[in-house]
């Protein structure tokens, strides 16, 4: 994400964001209903919980054996006659797809949806290095259109109503176009036809890769995940090291509850299964086909306080119902990953400074871990960053201070009642109608918007004297 | 158990409290010197400091057969958070853990260890029922205070949209993004006021002082109550 929009304070993008009368629109439209649409299909699955333990404890299992996993997913793609890559870091990632497209003399690469080469900012990378890339995803070619970046994980340009996507595409694509999503998908349609044609190259991600057949697979709703890995000549999938799964039957439990958990559906419209590149007697599919196995991050984790957020399949339920994320929507994150999941990833990506903020962007009501498929205790990690932060003295000294005292009065029940009347004195000027209102500075953070009650003139412990003998 | 919040600001809703437990015929304790139950340090990340609250709240009740707390947050403290913070201690954690066990938010307590479904008491009114998240998600309870309150004569029961979406509050998250908390909170009293009820019922002195918070800023007609209130009303005795 670049810098500049991060040079702007946390608070004050969220404040932008709650100003935005589209994103307000957009957001609350598209989360209600993803909300309903996915609480629905599992009403009507019985066996989709246990299919969230299951799913969760092969997340698990496969985390044990991480290095085993992937060697024998390498293996399996190798004698297939694919590539596999080992990048460390992002940036080694970005390095091998910029050094693949020069020894090919790629031009032109089209994209299929994908976090991990949002995460590496790729095609930031590939323009500098004079490698057009077309996203082909309806969403992502909204946003690369508008030169933005995707405000959610599975639905870039959520953020966006269909009537500013009418405006962009009349203003870039020349002509009249009327705010109607078919009318937009046809338009987008018909442009992207003959990039699938003329492309060099193929970009993906992968939701899964197969350790045991070396499947790569890839979940969309629009088939063009499909024509980016048959179309044009090469094929480069860029994956982080923790979307590898043993085994098929693994998959089956995985493709069961990932589409119900991101929008509702039993199965995405394409669920596409690549097995390396166009073997010998096979008239289609690429010549070439590269895995590039990214850990940027994440094998740290593996013994880290992150763990559980390396078993995020990338759904976005927990997005859609967080209360934060609804009003302030993907971008004022200022991170490739936005939302709960995405503070966690962040973290896990940037190290915990970077989500300093973040850390506290969340009211930890606990929705995320409700929804999530493979129930990752967002809010309890939540926590622990927190305490990181404290521990590590990330957090600001004059937070770290008032919390100490804070604890010095729960601890001290003389201290505690010094307070009650400390406050009952400090209020009296602010006292209107039996309300607190306009207090100054600090307080002023719940008054400007909310009154607070007055600190009772007999707290509860005072009047228990009374109660005591009824 | 009462919390700082609920002594500080809603001294009425314990005294509700101990008239309802004492008209059930249970006997009410009320052990000196408590304070709070640590989970706002906790959740921004105090854990050492949330540990010096946990202990000494675990002292305070050691004599109790049941500990009840009219606020579901904290009783999800007590209950999932004190034994893992007293870890450290194997006496303080097995004390923590029986604490743990023994301690009810107090719709719980009514519902499934007194095996109360009605308190046979009136009170005029439609009510919109809140789930306070950490009732709902943390404790995983949705029915016994509905229960409750569909028992009262005179009280209708209304379905409020989005009844288990966050107030807003979230401790300390209320004032650290004020603008995003209230505007997840005018979401939350925008539903209650559709529903044209007169009072928004919650067990949780935090989301009350926020909804209540709101609701009479923006001079609503509809107030904020805590189930107590509605179970057993000042002039019920």
């Amino acid at each position: 994400m670049s810098d500049a929009r991060l040079r702007t304070p946390f608070p004050e993008r969220a404040h932008a964001a709650l100003e935005d009368a589209h994103l307000q629109e957009a957001l609350g439209i598209a989360t209600t209903k993803f909300i309903g649409l996915r609480r629905e299909s599992f009403a009507g699955f019985p066996e989709g919980e246990a299919l969230r333990d299951r799913a969760r404890a092969i997340k698990e299992g496969t985390l044990q054996q991480l290095d085993r996993h992937l060697e024998r997913l390498a293996d399996s793609i190798e004698r297939l006659g694919g590539h596999v890559h080992w990048a460390a870091t992002g940036e080694e990632a970005r390095d091998i797809v910029l050094r693949l497209c020069r020894d090919k003399g790629v031009r032109m690469a089209v994209k299929s949806k994908s976090m991990a080469t949002e995460e590496i900012e790729l095609n930031d990378a590939l323009e500098a290095a004079g490698v057009k890339p077309v996203e082909t995803d309806l969403g992502e070619y909204i946003i690369q259109l508008a030169h933005e970046k995707p405000s959610h994980i599975i639905a870039p340009a959520i953020h966006k109503t269909k009537g500013q996507v009418a405006d962009l595409f009349s203003k870039e694509l020349g002509g009249r176009f009327e705010a109607d999503p078919e009318v937009l998908t046809a338009v987008a349609r018909k442009e992207l036809r003959q990039k699938f044609l003329d492309a060099d190259m193929g970009i993906t991600g992968a939701n899964f890769a197969v350790a045991e057949t070396g499947t790569i697979v890839l979940v969309t709703n629009e088939g063009n995940g499909r024509m980016v890995t048959s179309l044009p000549r090469i094929h480069v999938a860029v994956m982080g090291m923790e979307k590898v799964i043993p085994t098929m039957t693994d998959l089956m439990v995985f493709l069961a509850i990932l589409a119900r958990s991101a929008t509702g559906q039993k199965l995405s419209s394409y669920t596409t299964l690549v097995r390396g590149p166009r073997q010998p007697g096979e008239t289609e599919g690429p010549e070439e086909l590269h895995l590039i196995l990214m850990d940027n991050g994440r094998t740290r984790q593996i013994a880290g306080t992150l763990r559980e957020a390396l078993y995020c399949l990338r759904c976005g339920a927990c997005l859609n119902v967080c209360p934060v994320y609804r009003q302030i929507g993907g971008h004022a994150y200022g991170h490739t990953y936005p939302g709960p999941i995405g503070i966690l990833l962040t973290a896990m990506l940037k190290g915990a400074a970077s989500v300093k903020d973040l850390a506290h962007a969340s009211s930890l009501c606990g929705a995320c871990k409700d929804v999530c498929p493979v129930r990752i205790d967002i809010p309890r990690m939540l926590v622990d960053l927190r305490e990181q932060l404290d521990r590590e003295k990330i957090a600001p000294w004059p937070e770290r201070m008032v919390f100490r005292l804070a604890r010095r009065i729960m601890t001290s029940p003389a201290l505690f009642r010094l307070g009650a009347s400390l406050g009952r004195v400090a209020q009296r000027p602010f006292v209107r109608n039996g309300r607190v209102r306009g207090l100054p500075l600090f307080f002023g953070k719940w008054t400007r918007t909310r009154d607070l009650p007055p600190v009772a003139s007999r707290t509860f412990s005072e009047r228990w004297k009374d109660l005591e003998r009824p | 158990m009462i919390t700082c919040l609920g002594d500080m600001f809603f001294p009425e809703v314990g005294v509700a409290m101990v008239r309802l437990l004492r008209r059930l015929g249970v006997t009410v304790e009320f052990p000196q010197g408590q304070t709070c139950c640590g989970m706002p340090l906790f959740n921004s990340g105090y854990h050492h400091d949330a540990a010096l609250v946990a202990q000494r709240t675990v002292g305070l009740f050691a004599g109790a057969e049941h500990v009840v707390v009219p606020s579901g947050s904290c009783a999800w403290m007590v209950k999932t958070e004190y034994p893992g913070l007293l870890k450290d201690d194997p006496a303080l954690k097995a004390a923590a853990e029986v604490l743990a066990k023994k301690t009810y938010e107090l719709s719980q307590f009514l519902v499934d260890v007194l095996g109360v479904t009605s308190v046979e008491s009136s009170f005029r009114g439609k009510v919109a029922y809140h789930d306070s998240c950490h009732l709902l998600r943390g404790l995983g309870e949705s029915r016994a205070p509905r229960t409750l309150l569909r028992g009262v004569e005179g009280c209708e029961l209304v379905d409020l949209p989005g009844s288990d979406e966050c107030c807003g509050f979230g401790g300390s998250f209320s004032v650290r993004l004020p603008e995003v908390s209230t505007a997840v909170l005018d979401k939350k009293l925008a539903n209650a006021e559709g529903t044209g009820a007169d009072y928004l019922v919650a067990c949780d002195a935090g989301c009350l002082m926020q909804m209540g918070g709101g609701l009479t800023r923006r001079g609503s007609r509809v107030r904020a109550v805590h189930l107590a209130q509605i179970l057993a009303p000042e002039d019920s005795a």
